[in-house]
Protein backbone atom coordinates (compact mmCIF):
# COMPACT_ATOMS: atom_id res chain seq x y z
CA UNK A 1 0.00 0.00 0.00
CA UNK A 2 1.15 3.85 -0.81
CA UNK A 3 2.54 5.28 2.10
CA UNK A 4 0.44 8.83 2.71
CA UNK A 5 2.44 10.13 5.55
CA UNK A 6 6.96 9.77 5.02
CA UNK A 7 8.45 10.42 8.01
CA UNK A 8 12.49 10.42 7.73
CA UNK A 9 15.31 11.35 10.49
CA UNK A 10 12.99 13.80 11.98
CA UNK A 11 13.99 15.54 14.88
CA UNK A 12 12.19 18.54 16.72
CA UNK A 13 14.11 20.51 19.12
CA UNK A 14 12.73 23.52 21.33
CA UNK A 15 14.25 26.04 23.06
CA UNK A 16 13.40 26.46 27.08
CA UNK A 17 15.05 29.56 27.99
CA UNK A 18 18.73 28.52 27.42
CA UNK A 19 17.71 25.39 27.50
CA UNK A 20 17.56 23.29 24.21
CA UNK A 21 14.80 20.11 24.35
CA UNK A 22 14.88 17.44 21.97
CA UNK A 23 11.33 16.06 21.87
CA UNK A 24 11.60 14.11 18.80
CA UNK A 25 15.02 12.19 17.76
CA UNK A 26 15.72 11.08 14.12
CA UNK A 27 12.35 9.46 14.02
CA UNK A 28 11.45 7.14 11.10
CA UNK A 29 7.47 6.42 10.37
CA UNK A 30 5.44 5.66 7.31
CA UNK A 31 1.87 5.79 7.54
CA UNK A 32 0.05 3.71 4.54
CA UNK A 33 -3.07 6.05 2.86
CA UNK A 34 -6.36 4.60 4.71
CA UNK A 35 -4.82 3.81 7.66
CA UNK A 36 -6.05 4.46 11.20
CA UNK A 37 -3.07 5.03 13.70
CA UNK A 38 -3.34 5.19 17.29
CA UNK A 39 -0.27 7.06 18.54
CA UNK A 40 -0.07 6.36 21.89
CA UNK A 41 2.69 7.11 24.86
CA UNK A 42 3.61 8.93 28.19
CA UNK A 43 3.26 12.60 28.93
CA UNK A 44 6.16 14.20 27.31
CA UNK A 45 6.87 11.37 24.60
CA UNK A 46 6.37 13.93 22.08
CA UNK A 47 2.93 12.47 20.46
CA UNK A 48 1.02 15.75 19.57
CA UNK A 49 4.66 17.02 18.39
CA UNK A 50 4.61 14.43 16.19
CA UNK A 51 1.17 14.99 14.64
CA UNK A 52 1.77 18.93 14.92
CA UNK A 53 4.33 18.37 12.39
CA UNK A 54 2.60 15.66 10.43
CA UNK A 55 -0.20 18.29 10.37
CA UNK A 56 1.75 21.28 8.86
CA UNK A 57 1.07 23.17 12.12
CA UNK A 58 4.99 22.80 12.95
CA UNK A 59 8.31 22.35 11.26
CA UNK A 60 11.01 20.05 12.11
CA UNK A 61 14.61 20.57 13.05
CA UNK A 62 15.81 18.11 11.27
CA UNK A 63 14.34 15.45 8.46
CA UNK A 64 11.71 15.48 5.87
CA UNK A 65 7.71 15.36 6.23
CA UNK A 66 6.29 14.32 3.01
CA UNK A 67 2.66 14.02 2.93
CA UNK A 68 0.41 13.09 -0.34
CA UNK A 69 3.73 13.33 -1.81
CA UNK A 70 4.44 16.84 -0.91
CA UNK A 71 7.45 17.51 1.51
CA UNK A 72 5.73 20.11 3.81
CA UNK A 73 8.82 21.24 6.06
CA UNK A 74 9.85 22.99 2.81
CA UNK A 75 6.65 24.76 2.77
CA UNK A 76 6.49 28.07 3.56
CA UNK A 77 4.03 29.38 5.99
CA UNK A 78 1.50 30.79 3.32
CA UNK A 79 1.83 27.65 0.98
CA UNK A 80 1.79 25.11 4.08
CA UNK A 81 -1.62 27.13 5.33
CA UNK A 82 -2.93 26.61 1.98
CA UNK A 83 -1.75 22.83 2.39
CA UNK A 84 -3.19 22.32 5.49
CA UNK A 85 -6.84 23.84 4.35
CA UNK A 86 -7.04 20.97 1.11
CA UNK A 87 -4.98 18.18 2.63
CA UNK A 88 -6.00 18.06 6.48
CA UNK A 89 -8.60 18.08 8.97
CA UNK A 90 -8.25 18.53 12.19
CA UNK A 91 -9.73 17.61 15.91
CA UNK A 92 -9.00 18.61 19.44
CA UNK A 93 -9.27 17.36 22.96
CA UNK A 94 -11.76 20.71 23.67
CA UNK A 95 -13.57 20.66 20.23
CA UNK A 96 -12.41 24.31 19.38
CA UNK A 97 -15.15 25.12 17.69
CA UNK A 98 -16.06 28.93 17.98
CA UNK A 99 -18.58 29.56 20.54
CA UNK A 100 -20.28 32.36 18.88
CA UNK A 101 -21.07 30.63 15.66
CA UNK A 102 -24.13 28.47 15.01
CA UNK A 103 -22.92 24.30 14.52
CA UNK A 104 -23.32 25.13 10.91
CA UNK A 105 -21.47 28.51 10.53
CA UNK A 106 -18.60 26.16 12.63
CA UNK A 107 -18.68 23.32 10.07
CA UNK A 108 -18.77 25.78 7.14
CA UNK A 109 -15.43 27.87 8.34
CA UNK A 110 -12.75 25.84 6.03
CA UNK A 111 -14.99 26.53 3.47
CA UNK A 112 -14.82 29.84 3.58
CA UNK A 113 -11.07 29.48 2.09
CA UNK A 114 -13.15 27.91 -1.12
CA UNK A 115 -14.66 29.28 -3.96
CA UNK A 116 -17.68 27.80 -3.36
CA UNK A 117 -21.37 29.99 -2.92
CA UNK A 118 -22.69 30.51 0.20
CA UNK A 119 -25.66 28.10 -1.06
CA UNK A 120 -23.19 25.61 -1.74
CA UNK A 121 -20.81 26.12 1.23
CA UNK A 122 -24.26 25.77 3.52
CA UNK A 123 -25.37 22.38 1.52
CA UNK A 124 -21.98 20.70 1.95
CA UNK A 125 -22.18 21.52 5.69
CA UNK A 126 -25.31 19.94 6.16
CA UNK A 127 -24.16 16.97 4.51
CA UNK A 128 -21.07 16.90 6.77
CA UNK A 129 -23.31 17.62 9.83
CA UNK A 130 -25.81 14.72 8.48
CA UNK A 131 -22.89 12.15 8.40
CA UNK A 132 -22.02 13.09 11.77
CA UNK A 133 -25.60 12.69 13.16
CA UNK A 134 -26.09 16.48 13.87
CA UNK A 135 -27.98 17.88 10.90
CA UNK A 136 -30.89 18.96 13.54
CA UNK A 137 -28.79 20.71 15.56
CA UNK A 138 -27.23 23.03 12.82
CA UNK A 139 -28.73 26.02 14.58
CA UNK A 140 -27.32 25.26 17.42
CA UNK A 141 -23.85 27.05 19.05
CA UNK A 142 -21.55 24.75 21.19
CA UNK A 143 -22.64 26.43 24.07
CA UNK A 144 -26.17 24.60 23.36
CA UNK A 145 -24.78 21.06 22.67
CA UNK A 146 -23.17 18.64 25.00
CA UNK A 147 -19.23 17.59 24.53
CA UNK A 148 -19.89 14.63 22.97
CA UNK A 149 -22.02 16.83 19.97
CA UNK A 150 -19.37 19.12 19.92
CA UNK A 151 -16.94 16.74 19.16
CA UNK A 152 -18.48 15.69 16.14
CA UNK A 153 -19.46 19.14 14.75
CA UNK A 154 -16.11 19.53 15.72
CA UNK A 155 -15.21 16.15 13.00
CA UNK A 156 -17.84 17.60 10.41
CA UNK A 157 -15.88 20.99 10.70
CA UNK A 158 -12.86 18.40 9.74
CA UNK A 159 -14.13 16.55 7.10
CA UNK A 160 -16.57 19.04 4.90
CA UNK A 161 -13.11 19.91 2.95
CA UNK A 162 -13.03 16.43 2.05
CA UNK A 163 -9.19 16.57 3.44
CA UNK A 164 -6.96 13.33 2.71
CA UNK A 165 -6.20 13.34 6.48
CA UNK A 166 -7.20 13.53 9.87
CA UNK A 167 -5.53 14.03 12.71
CA UNK A 168 -6.74 14.12 16.03
CA UNK A 169 -5.65 15.40 19.15
CA UNK A 170 -6.84 12.83 22.15
CA UNK A 171 -10.12 12.86 20.39
CA UNK A 172 -12.03 11.57 23.47
CA UNK A 173 -9.81 13.09 25.98
CA UNK A 174 -12.92 15.04 27.54
CA UNK A 175 -15.91 13.10 26.81
CA UNK A 176 -17.39 10.20 29.00
CA UNK A 177 -17.07 6.74 27.79
CA UNK A 178 -20.34 6.60 25.47
CA UNK A 179 -19.78 9.65 24.27
CA UNK A 180 -15.97 9.13 23.26
CA UNK A 181 -17.31 5.65 22.00
CA UNK A 182 -19.57 7.53 19.23
CA UNK A 183 -17.29 9.88 18.43
CA UNK A 184 -14.32 6.79 18.35
CA UNK A 185 -17.00 4.72 15.92
CA UNK A 186 -17.65 7.46 13.76
CA UNK A 187 -14.15 7.85 13.51
CA UNK A 188 -13.59 4.35 12.63
CA UNK A 189 -16.38 4.84 10.00
CA UNK A 190 -15.03 7.77 8.23
CA UNK A 191 -12.01 5.42 8.01
CA UNK A 192 -13.44 2.37 6.64
CA UNK A 193 -16.22 4.09 4.64
CA UNK A 194 -15.18 6.98 3.42
CA UNK A 195 -11.29 5.87 3.46
CA UNK A 196 -9.49 8.96 5.44
CA UNK A 197 -6.57 8.16 6.79
CA UNK A 198 -6.35 9.01 10.64
CA UNK A 199 -3.75 9.86 13.01
CA UNK A 200 -5.15 9.35 16.86
CA UNK A 201 -2.94 10.85 19.75
CA UNK A 202 -4.52 9.27 22.57
CA UNK A 203 -3.91 7.93 25.99
CA UNK A 204 -6.52 5.70 26.21
CA UNK A 205 -5.70 2.19 25.63
CA UNK A 206 -9.52 1.55 24.54
CA UNK A 207 -9.47 4.03 22.29
CA UNK A 208 -6.57 3.04 20.25
CA UNK A 209 -8.39 -0.18 20.05
CA UNK A 210 -10.72 1.41 17.06
CA UNK A 211 -7.05 2.39 15.45
CA UNK A 212 -6.09 -0.30 13.00
CA UNK A 213 -2.56 0.16 14.15
CA UNK A 214 -1.31 1.48 17.09
CA UNK A 215 2.19 3.31 17.55
CA UNK A 216 4.03 4.01 21.06
CA UNK A 217 6.23 6.97 21.54
CA UNK A 218 8.84 6.96 24.40
CA UNK A 219 11.01 10.15 25.07
CA UNK A 220 10.39 11.25 21.11
CA UNK A 221 11.57 7.79 19.69
CA UNK A 222 9.34 5.13 18.47
CA UNK A 223 9.29 2.02 20.15
CA UNK A 224 6.79 -0.04 19.11
CA UNK A 225 4.51 -1.14 16.57
CA UNK A 226 1.33 -3.01 17.32
CA UNK A 227 -1.38 -4.34 15.12
CA UNK A 228 -4.39 -5.05 17.38
CA UNK A 229 -7.45 -6.26 16.25
CA UNK A 230 -10.00 -4.47 14.70
CA UNK A 231 -13.52 -3.85 17.73
CA UNK B 1 -18.71 39.70 2.40
CA UNK B 2 -18.45 36.14 3.19
CA UNK B 3 -16.54 36.67 6.20
CA UNK B 4 -18.75 39.81 7.28
CA UNK B 5 -20.90 36.99 9.81
CA UNK B 6 -17.34 36.52 11.66
CA UNK B 7 -16.70 39.82 12.15
CA UNK B 8 -19.95 40.39 13.18
CA UNK B 9 -20.13 37.66 15.63
CA UNK B 10 -16.82 38.79 16.77
CA UNK B 11 -18.32 42.38 18.20
CA UNK B 12 -21.49 40.59 19.47
CA UNK B 13 -19.35 37.62 21.58
CA UNK B 14 -19.59 40.41 24.65
CA UNK B 15 -22.63 42.48 23.68
CA UNK B 16 -21.63 44.71 26.68
CA UNK B 17 -18.47 45.82 25.68
CA UNK B 18 -19.44 46.40 22.31
CA UNK B 19 -22.73 49.05 23.00
CA UNK B 20 -20.39 51.04 25.68
CA UNK B 21 -17.60 51.01 23.19
CA UNK B 22 -20.19 52.04 20.57
CA UNK B 23 -21.22 54.57 22.93
CA UNK B 24 -18.04 56.28 23.35
CA UNK B 25 -17.28 56.02 19.74
CA UNK B 26 -20.46 58.15 19.17
CA UNK B 27 -19.95 60.69 22.12
CA UNK B 28 -16.90 61.45 20.00
CA UNK B 29 -18.31 61.48 16.27
CA UNK B 30 -21.47 63.70 17.84
CA UNK B 31 -18.92 65.99 19.27
CA UNK B 32 -16.83 65.48 16.05
CA UNK B 33 -20.17 66.49 14.28
CA UNK B 34 -21.30 69.56 15.81
CA UNK B 35 -17.27 70.97 15.87
CA UNK B 36 -16.68 70.39 12.53
CA UNK B 37 -20.06 71.60 11.71
CA UNK B 38 -19.13 75.19 13.38
CA UNK B 39 -15.51 75.09 12.06
CA UNK B 40 -16.70 74.32 8.22
CA UNK B 41 -19.43 77.60 8.91
CA UNK B 42 -16.64 79.84 10.08
CA UNK B 43 -14.25 78.28 7.19
CA UNK B 44 -16.66 79.14 4.71
CA UNK B 45 -18.02 82.78 6.38
CA UNK B 46 -18.26 84.98 3.38
CA UNK B 47 -18.11 82.39 0.59
CA UNK B 48 -22.10 81.81 0.22
CA UNK B 49 -22.64 85.76 0.01
CA UNK B 50 -25.13 86.52 -2.67
CA UNK B 51 -23.71 90.21 -3.60
CA UNK B 52 -20.17 89.92 -4.89
CA UNK B 53 -20.93 93.29 -6.30
CA UNK B 54 -21.64 94.96 -2.92
CA UNK B 55 -19.14 97.02 -0.81
CA UNK B 56 -18.47 97.79 3.12
CA UNK B 57 -17.12 100.81 4.66
CA UNK B 58 -16.35 100.67 8.17
CA UNK B 59 -13.79 102.87 10.60
CA UNK B 60 -9.98 101.99 9.39
CA UNK B 61 -9.45 101.71 13.13
CA UNK B 62 -12.41 99.19 14.10
CA UNK B 63 -15.34 98.31 12.72
CA UNK B 64 -17.17 99.36 16.31
CA UNK B 65 -16.14 103.01 16.16
CA UNK B 66 -18.90 105.11 14.41
CA UNK B 67 -18.62 106.67 11.10
CA UNK B 68 -20.36 110.22 9.97
CA UNK B 69 -23.60 110.96 8.21
CA UNK B 70 -22.16 113.20 6.23
CA UNK B 71 -20.52 110.41 4.12
CA UNK B 72 -23.23 108.91 2.73
CA UNK B 73 -23.66 111.63 -0.09
CA UNK B 74 -20.54 111.78 -0.59
CA UNK B 75 -19.63 107.94 -1.25
CA UNK B 76 -23.30 107.74 -3.45
CA UNK B 77 -22.14 110.30 -5.98
CA UNK B 78 -18.56 108.81 -5.93
CA UNK B 79 -18.22 107.16 -9.70
CA UNK B 80 -18.87 103.29 -9.84
CA UNK B 81 -20.94 103.60 -6.87
CA UNK B 82 -24.48 102.70 -8.07
CA UNK B 83 -26.49 102.76 -4.13
CA UNK B 84 -26.05 103.14 -0.88
CA UNK B 85 -28.59 101.33 1.30
CA UNK B 86 -29.09 98.67 3.93
CA UNK B 87 -31.98 96.51 2.39
CA UNK B 88 -30.76 93.58 0.38
CA UNK B 89 -32.30 92.86 -3.06
CA UNK B 90 -32.07 88.77 -1.78
CA UNK B 91 -34.69 89.73 0.77
CA UNK B 92 -37.85 89.08 -0.35
CA UNK B 93 -40.35 91.80 0.84
CA UNK B 94 -43.27 93.03 -0.78
CA UNK B 95 -42.77 96.61 -2.47
CA UNK B 96 -46.35 98.00 -0.14
CA UNK B 97 -44.00 96.50 3.00
CA UNK B 98 -40.79 98.17 1.38
CA UNK B 99 -42.34 101.47 1.17
CA UNK B 100 -44.40 101.63 4.74
CA UNK B 101 -40.56 101.00 6.07
CA UNK B 102 -39.74 103.88 4.24
CA UNK B 103 -42.27 105.98 5.29
CA UNK B 104 -42.78 104.77 9.31
CA UNK B 105 -40.49 106.60 11.41
CA UNK B 106 -40.80 104.25 14.36
CA UNK B 107 -41.05 101.19 11.35
CA UNK B 108 -39.28 97.98 11.54
CA UNK B 109 -38.75 94.95 9.46
CA UNK B 110 -37.69 91.57 10.53
CA UNK B 111 -36.73 88.35 8.84
CA UNK B 112 -39.64 85.03 8.72
CA UNK B 113 -37.77 83.10 11.05
CA UNK B 114 -37.26 85.77 13.70
CA UNK B 115 -41.15 86.64 13.19
CA UNK B 116 -42.30 83.02 13.86
CA UNK B 117 -39.97 82.54 16.95
CA UNK B 118 -41.46 85.40 18.40
CA UNK B 119 -45.10 85.08 16.92
CA UNK B 120 -45.03 89.05 15.73
CA UNK B 121 -47.46 89.73 13.33
CA UNK B 122 -47.98 92.68 11.07
CA UNK B 123 -48.85 95.91 13.26
CA UNK B 124 -47.42 94.59 16.43
CA UNK B 125 -45.48 97.05 18.41
CA UNK B 126 -42.06 95.70 19.14
CA UNK B 127 -40.44 96.67 22.69
CA UNK B 128 -36.55 96.66 22.77
CA UNK B 129 -34.25 97.52 25.78
CA UNK B 130 -31.09 98.78 24.48
CA UNK B 131 -28.39 97.99 26.34
CA UNK B 132 -25.79 100.77 24.63
CA UNK B 133 -27.97 103.55 23.42
CA UNK B 134 -30.52 105.03 25.86
CA UNK B 135 -32.97 107.50 25.16
CA UNK B 136 -32.54 111.72 25.34
CA UNK B 137 -35.19 111.16 28.34
CA UNK B 138 -33.07 108.23 30.21
CA UNK B 139 -35.08 105.17 28.83
CA UNK B 140 -33.65 102.56 27.49
CA UNK B 141 -37.17 101.17 26.30
CA UNK B 142 -37.25 101.66 22.73
CA UNK B 143 -40.62 100.99 20.66
CA UNK B 144 -41.23 99.84 17.03
CA UNK B 145 -43.81 98.99 14.67
CA UNK B 146 -43.68 96.23 12.35
CA UNK B 147 -44.23 96.99 9.08
CA UNK B 148 -42.84 94.11 7.32
CA UNK B 149 -41.64 90.50 7.47
CA UNK B 150 -38.85 89.37 4.92
CA UNK B 151 -37.90 86.05 3.92
CA UNK B 152 -34.61 84.98 2.42
CA UNK B 153 -34.78 82.41 -0.46
CA UNK B 154 -31.61 80.44 -0.41
CA UNK B 155 -31.36 78.21 2.75
CA UNK B 156 -28.20 79.12 3.43
CA UNK B 157 -28.67 81.81 4.04
CA UNK B 158 -31.52 81.57 6.34
CA UNK B 159 -29.85 82.99 9.40
CA UNK B 160 -30.31 86.16 8.12
CA UNK B 161 -33.74 86.19 8.89
CA UNK B 162 -32.83 86.32 12.39
CA UNK B 163 -32.65 90.03 12.10
CA UNK B 164 -34.53 93.06 13.05
CA UNK B 165 -33.84 96.42 11.37
CA UNK B 166 -35.39 99.94 12.15
CA UNK B 167 -34.86 102.93 10.35
CA UNK B 168 -31.31 105.29 11.70
CA UNK B 169 -33.27 108.67 11.55
CA UNK B 170 -35.82 107.91 14.18
CA UNK B 171 -32.96 106.14 16.40
CA UNK B 172 -30.39 109.18 15.74
CA UNK B 173 -32.83 111.61 16.45
CA UNK B 174 -33.75 109.36 20.18
CA UNK B 175 -30.84 108.32 21.36
CA UNK B 176 -28.74 110.29 24.10
CA UNK B 177 -25.16 110.21 22.30
CA UNK B 178 -23.55 109.52 19.20
CA UNK B 179 -25.62 110.97 16.88
CA UNK B 180 -25.16 111.35 13.15
CA UNK B 181 -22.95 108.69 12.97
CA UNK B 182 -23.42 105.58 11.33
CA UNK B 183 -21.73 101.88 12.32
CA UNK B 184 -20.86 101.21 8.34
CA UNK B 185 -22.02 101.66 4.83
CA UNK B 186 -23.24 98.94 2.15
CA UNK B 187 -22.92 100.18 -0.96
CA UNK B 188 -23.55 98.30 -4.56
CA UNK B 189 -20.77 99.00 -7.75
CA UNK B 190 -22.37 99.05 -11.04
CA UNK B 191 -19.75 96.74 -12.51
CA UNK B 192 -18.20 94.19 -9.78
CA UNK B 193 -15.20 94.12 -12.06
CA UNK B 194 -14.46 97.67 -10.79
CA UNK B 195 -15.10 97.10 -7.04
CA UNK B 196 -11.24 97.30 -6.28
CA UNK B 197 -11.01 100.88 -7.49
CA UNK B 198 -14.35 102.18 -6.66
CA UNK B 199 -13.16 100.76 -2.87
CA UNK B 200 -10.25 103.02 -2.84
CA UNK B 201 -12.04 106.39 -4.46
CA UNK B 202 -14.41 105.85 -0.91
CA UNK B 203 -11.20 105.52 1.14
CA UNK B 204 -9.84 108.52 -0.62
CA UNK B 205 -12.87 110.43 0.52
CA UNK B 206 -11.81 110.22 4.53
CA UNK B 207 -7.87 109.86 4.21
CA UNK B 208 -6.48 111.97 6.81
CA UNK B 209 -9.26 112.85 8.23
CA UNK B 210 -10.19 111.52 11.93
CA UNK B 211 -12.57 108.62 10.59
CA UNK B 212 -10.85 106.98 8.09
CA UNK B 213 -12.24 104.21 6.54
CA UNK B 214 -11.50 100.41 5.24
CA UNK B 215 -13.53 99.35 2.34
CA UNK B 216 -13.57 96.24 1.28
CA UNK B 217 -15.79 93.70 -0.66
CA UNK B 218 -18.84 92.05 1.62
CA UNK B 219 -17.54 88.54 1.50
CA UNK B 220 -13.77 89.87 2.43
CA UNK B 221 -15.77 91.87 5.71
CA UNK B 222 -17.58 88.67 6.69
CA UNK B 223 -14.52 86.70 6.65
CA UNK B 224 -12.17 89.37 8.54
CA UNK B 225 -15.25 89.83 10.74
CA UNK B 226 -15.17 85.79 11.39
CA UNK B 227 -11.67 85.84 12.18
CA UNK B 228 -12.02 88.50 15.06
CA UNK B 229 -13.22 85.11 16.94
CA UNK B 230 -10.07 83.49 16.66
CA UNK B 231 -8.41 80.73 14.77
CA UNK B 232 -11.80 78.07 15.43
CA UNK B 233 -10.04 75.43 13.13
CA UNK B 234 -6.93 75.55 15.18
CA UNK B 235 -9.66 75.33 18.77
CA UNK B 236 -11.68 72.76 16.98
CA UNK B 237 -8.78 70.86 16.08
CA UNK B 238 -6.94 70.90 19.42
CA UNK B 239 -10.52 69.67 21.27
CA UNK B 240 -11.34 66.35 18.74
CA UNK B 241 -7.62 65.69 18.91
CA UNK B 242 -7.81 65.35 22.88
CA UNK B 243 -11.03 63.72 22.30
CA UNK B 244 -9.81 61.28 19.43
CA UNK B 245 -6.99 60.43 21.50
CA UNK B 246 -8.74 59.28 24.25
CA UNK B 247 -11.02 57.16 22.09
CA UNK B 248 -7.86 55.59 20.23
CA UNK B 249 -6.89 54.82 23.91
CA UNK B 250 -10.21 53.26 25.04
CA UNK B 251 -11.27 51.10 21.96
CA UNK B 252 -7.22 49.98 21.57
CA UNK B 253 -7.72 48.63 24.97
CA UNK B 254 -10.96 47.03 23.87
CA UNK B 255 -9.51 45.61 20.66
CA UNK B 256 -6.34 44.55 22.98
CA UNK B 257 -9.12 42.66 25.43
CA UNK B 258 -11.24 41.16 22.50
CA UNK B 259 -8.35 39.98 20.78
CA UNK B 260 -6.51 38.32 23.52
CA UNK B 261 -9.65 36.50 25.04
CA UNK B 262 -9.76 34.69 21.15
CA UNK B 263 -6.04 33.43 20.77
CA UNK B 264 -7.01 30.12 21.27
CA UNK B 265 -9.84 30.43 18.18
CA UNK B 266 -7.23 32.55 16.26
CA UNK B 267 -5.31 29.49 16.43
CA UNK B 268 -8.20 27.01 15.04
CA UNK B 269 -8.55 29.41 12.32
CA UNK B 270 -4.66 29.42 11.25
CA UNK B 271 -5.05 25.69 11.64
CA UNK B 272 -7.57 25.44 9.44
CA UNK B 273 -5.68 27.19 6.90
CA UNK B 274 -7.13 30.70 7.62
CA UNK B 275 -3.72 32.73 6.63
CA UNK B 276 -1.53 35.24 8.48
CA UNK B 277 -3.09 37.69 5.89
CA UNK B 278 -6.35 36.79 6.92
CA UNK B 279 -6.32 36.59 10.50
CA UNK B 280 -4.45 40.26 10.09
CA UNK B 281 -7.52 41.62 7.77
CA UNK B 282 -10.30 39.74 10.24
CA UNK B 283 -9.14 42.23 12.93
CA UNK B 284 -8.99 44.85 11.20
CA UNK B 285 -12.13 44.68 10.01
CA UNK B 286 -13.58 44.25 13.37
CA UNK B 287 -11.57 47.15 14.78
CA UNK B 288 -12.91 49.47 11.31
CA UNK B 289 -16.45 48.22 11.95
CA UNK B 290 -16.56 48.74 15.67
CA UNK B 291 -15.99 52.47 14.95
CA UNK B 292 -17.50 53.20 11.72
CA UNK B 293 -20.43 51.85 13.62
CA UNK B 294 -20.57 53.87 16.01
CA UNK B 295 -18.71 57.16 14.52
CA UNK B 296 -21.85 57.02 11.65
CA UNK B 297 -24.34 56.94 14.21
CA UNK B 298 -22.79 60.06 16.06
CA UNK B 299 -22.43 61.80 12.73
CA UNK B 300 -26.53 60.87 12.42
CA UNK B 301 -26.82 62.39 15.26
CA UNK B 302 -25.11 65.50 15.01
CA UNK B 303 -26.95 65.86 11.69
CA UNK B 304 -30.43 66.34 13.97
CA UNK B 305 -28.86 67.67 16.66
CA UNK B 306 -27.33 70.83 14.38
CA UNK B 307 -31.17 71.18 12.90
CA UNK B 308 -32.40 71.18 16.31
CA UNK B 309 -29.95 73.93 17.32
CA UNK B 310 -29.91 76.18 14.04
CA UNK B 311 -33.83 76.36 14.84
CA UNK B 312 -33.07 76.99 18.45
CA UNK B 313 -30.83 79.39 18.96
CA UNK B 314 -31.01 80.99 15.00
CA UNK B 315 -27.31 82.66 14.02
CA UNK B 316 -25.84 83.19 17.02
CA UNK B 317 -23.42 79.90 16.71
CA UNK B 318 -22.91 79.70 12.91
CA UNK B 319 -23.54 76.17 12.08
CA UNK B 320 -23.59 74.14 8.65
CA UNK B 321 -25.58 71.40 7.90
CA UNK B 322 -23.83 67.91 8.76
CA UNK B 323 -23.18 67.28 4.58
CA UNK B 324 -21.31 65.27 1.99
CA UNK B 325 -18.05 67.17 3.39
CA UNK B 326 -18.21 66.54 7.34
CA UNK B 327 -19.55 63.25 6.66
CA UNK B 328 -16.14 62.49 4.26
CA UNK B 329 -13.94 63.81 6.56
CA UNK B 330 -15.81 61.64 9.61
CA UNK B 331 -15.34 58.65 8.05
CA UNK B 332 -11.72 58.98 7.08
CA UNK B 333 -10.75 59.78 10.26
CA UNK B 334 -13.26 56.65 11.39
CA UNK B 335 -11.55 54.50 9.06
CA UNK B 336 -8.17 55.55 10.06
CA UNK B 337 -8.90 55.39 14.23
CA UNK B 338 -10.03 51.64 13.46
CA UNK B 339 -6.97 50.81 11.30
CA UNK B 340 -4.86 52.29 14.10
CA UNK B 341 -6.19 50.72 17.00
CA UNK B 342 -6.73 47.61 15.35
CA UNK B 343 -3.03 47.38 14.12
CA UNK B 344 -1.33 46.03 17.07
CA UNK B 345 -3.90 43.60 18.14
CA UNK B 346 -4.29 42.11 14.50
CA UNK B 347 -0.46 42.14 14.51
CA UNK B 348 -0.18 39.88 17.58
CA UNK B 349 -3.32 37.89 15.81
CA UNK B 350 -1.37 37.27 12.94
CA UNK B 351 1.77 36.61 14.58
CA UNK B 352 1.10 33.57 17.30
CA UNK B 353 2.11 30.53 16.80
CA UNK B 354 -0.50 28.09 16.40
CA UNK B 355 1.11 25.13 18.62
CA UNK B 356 1.82 27.37 21.20
CA UNK B 357 -1.44 29.26 21.04
CA UNK B 358 -3.76 25.74 21.03
CA UNK B 359 -1.37 24.73 23.84
CA UNK B 360 -2.12 27.83 25.94
CA UNK B 361 1.24 29.24 25.90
Amino acid sequence: MNSLVEVSGVSKVYARGREQIEVLHHLDLQIPTGDFVALMGPSGSGKTTLLNLIGGLDVPTDGSITVGGERIDRLSEGALARWRAAHVGFVFQFYNLLPVLTARRNVELPLLLTRLSAAQRRRNADIALELVGLRDRSAHKPGELSGGQQQRVAIARAIVSDPTLLVCDEPTGDLDRQSAAEVLSLLQRLNREHGKTIIMVTHDPKAAEYASHTLHLDKGTLVEHGELPLP
Amino acid sequence: MKYLHLVLSALLRRKTRTIFTLLSVLAAFLLFGLLDSVRSAFANAGHDIAGVDRLVTVSRISFTLSLPKSLLERIASTPGVAEVSYLYPEWQLSPAEREAFRNTRTGAVVGERLARKYQWKLGDKIPLQATIFPQKGGSNAWTFDLVGIFHENDPKQKDQEDVLFFNWDYFDEARAFGNGNVGWYVSRVSDRKMAARVAQAIDMLSVNSDHETKTQTEQAFQASFVSQFGDIGMIVGMIMSAVFFTLILLTGNTMAQAVRERVPEFAVLKTIGFSNRSVLLLVLAESVLLIVLGGAAGLLLAGVAVSALSVSIGGALPMLPVGAPIWARGLAIMVLIGLLVGSLPARRGMRLRIVDALAGR
